[in-house]
């Protein structure tokens, strides 16, 4: 039998992060192998092993496999969480690519320049109220009482779009105030118990960037 | 009869080229509606066509779509350039989503200012020689068939091409290392509906110039 997935990363979040809580949600026990130094990342490198000399990079099934979205539709087509047909995967897509662009702004903030941290964050709070949560909040509202955001069954984009949650309520837990779908979709998935095991201390969700975290990562990640 | 897929966009390439490369590849012929006034814009959104607020826009088989790389993800799969299974299908993920990275930084140096641009572009070509077209070449070379996967015409093949003429335009002799996708570039331009893309007339875009950005700026307004 195939091993468990191997995870190869930064210890702390990134671009795999949303793979963590895919992988978690789908009940998928995982590895991760640590890079701690910029030799880490050479040897990566150097093996050949990174198509785009970037992680993250995911060993599983017997692939190598590299650039995050490729991995999360992998993960998502094997355990049945991207919907039924090729009218719903459009949907979940569509979805997520908007969740994704907000998530890319706001996981970008802990490393903003001090001068530029008031702006980001006012444009984290107009996104998030005026582009995203609204459209979220109106699928939930249509599907009348189903649980989920796409063919009333748990799909990839529920678990992103709580993930998101998550991240946008560290920036300013007020923005999630009047959404009150939004606040019960995250509230059943963080119970749903794959999800909850992740969670809770001693899961392999990744804490919040301190600047020490971000400091060694700059040095290994040279950005 | 389904009336044909419309695309609604600036008239340049942006986010929306590689949408018209998919499309004319799989030889569907298409219509457009070009945006140049922010009244146009502003129809769009109150007419609620645009999920996010934003364009690109295509309507097909009498659906709305937004968000780029859904559209190409739907495109490839009902146009069967997706790959035969869910391995052939996440290695054409992990090429497209190089390549679009590429072409995205492209279209992005154009937003940048004078003064900076050089420099972008000269970032982009190297970034093009030193990570992106060197894995091509070794994917190329290791299985040593005419396309990059399965043996049979894919997503990640109009891709490839797209962006090697893109970053042509930067440095012309920029695949001068790299013999096998030059190889390659012949081989998938003289494809059919490729080389009828290619022509003059075609629904192909131009490289973004100052009146594309100048139109841009003012219909989104940033």
């Amino acid at each position: 039998m195939a091993g468990k997935p191997v995870l190869h990363d930064f210890n702390g979040r990134s671009r795999m992060e949303s793979i963590r809580w895919l992988l978690a949600a789908a009940g998928v026990e995982f590895e991760e192998k640590f890079i701690t130094c910029p030799e880490d990342l050479e040897r990566l490198k150097n093996d050949g092993l990174l198509m785009f000399q970037q992680i993250p990079l995911v060993e599983m099934d017997g692939m190598k496999l590299v650039q995050s979205r490729a991995i999360l539709n992998y993960i998502a087509t094997k355990y049945n969480l991207y919907g039924k047909d090729m009218k719903e995967r459009l949907l979940i897509d569509m979805y997520t690519e908007g969740i994704l662009d907000l998530y890319e702004i706001v996981s970008r903030l802990p490393r903003t320049p001090p001068d530029q941290i008031d702006s980001k964050t006012a444009l984290i709070r107009d996104r998030t109220k005026n582009r995203y949560f609204p459209v979220f909040e109106k699928v939930m509202l249509k599907s009348h009482g189903q649980d989920y955001l796409v063919g009333n069954k748990l799909s990839r984009v529920d678990i992103l779009l709580v993930e998101l949650l998550y991240l946008v309520e560290e920036v300013d837990v007020s923005l999630l105030a009047d959404f009150p779908l939004l606040q019960a979709l995250k509230t059943r998935i963080s119970n749903l118990p794959n999800v909850k095991k992740f969670l809770q201390p001693g899961g392999q969700r990744k804490p919040r960037a301190t600047q020490k975290v971000i400091e060694e990562a700059r040095k290994i990640f040279k950005f | 009869m389904a009336s044909k897929p419309k695309l609604y966009y600036f008239c340049g390439r942006g986010r929306m080229e590689s949408i018209r490369w998919l499309l004319a590849a799989a030889g569907v012929e298409f219509e457009e509606e070009f945006l140049e006034t922010r009244e146009q814009y502003e129809k769009l959104q109150e007419d609620g066509r645009l999920l996010f607020g934003q364009v690109p826009l295509v309507e097909i088989d009498g659906m709305t779509l937004t968000q780029t790389r859904a559209i190409l993800s739907y495109l490839a799969a009902k146009y069967n350039l997706y790959g035969k299974d869910l391995k052939e299908r996440v290695r054409i993920d992990m090429y497209v989503d190089g390549t679009l990275d590429l072409m995205l930084t492209i279209a992005l140096a154009a937003f940048s200012a004078p003064e900076d641009r050089e420099k972008a572009q000269a970032s982009i070509v190297q970034k093009a020689k030193t990570r992106y077209f060197p894995a091509f070449e070794k994917i190329l070379k290791d299985h040593g068939e005419d396309y990059l996967i399965g043996n049979k015409f894919s997503w990640a093949d109009i891709q490839l091409l797209e962006a090697i003429l893109m970053v042509e335009e930067l440095d012309a002799p920029v695949l001068s290392d790299f013999p096998l996708l030059k190889a390659f570039k012949t081989r998938i331009s003289n494809i059919p509906t490729i080389k009828k893309f290619l022509q003059p007339g075609s629904p192909r875009k131009p490289p973004p110039d100052r009146h594309y950005v100048e139109t841009v700026r003012r219909v989104l307004q940033f």
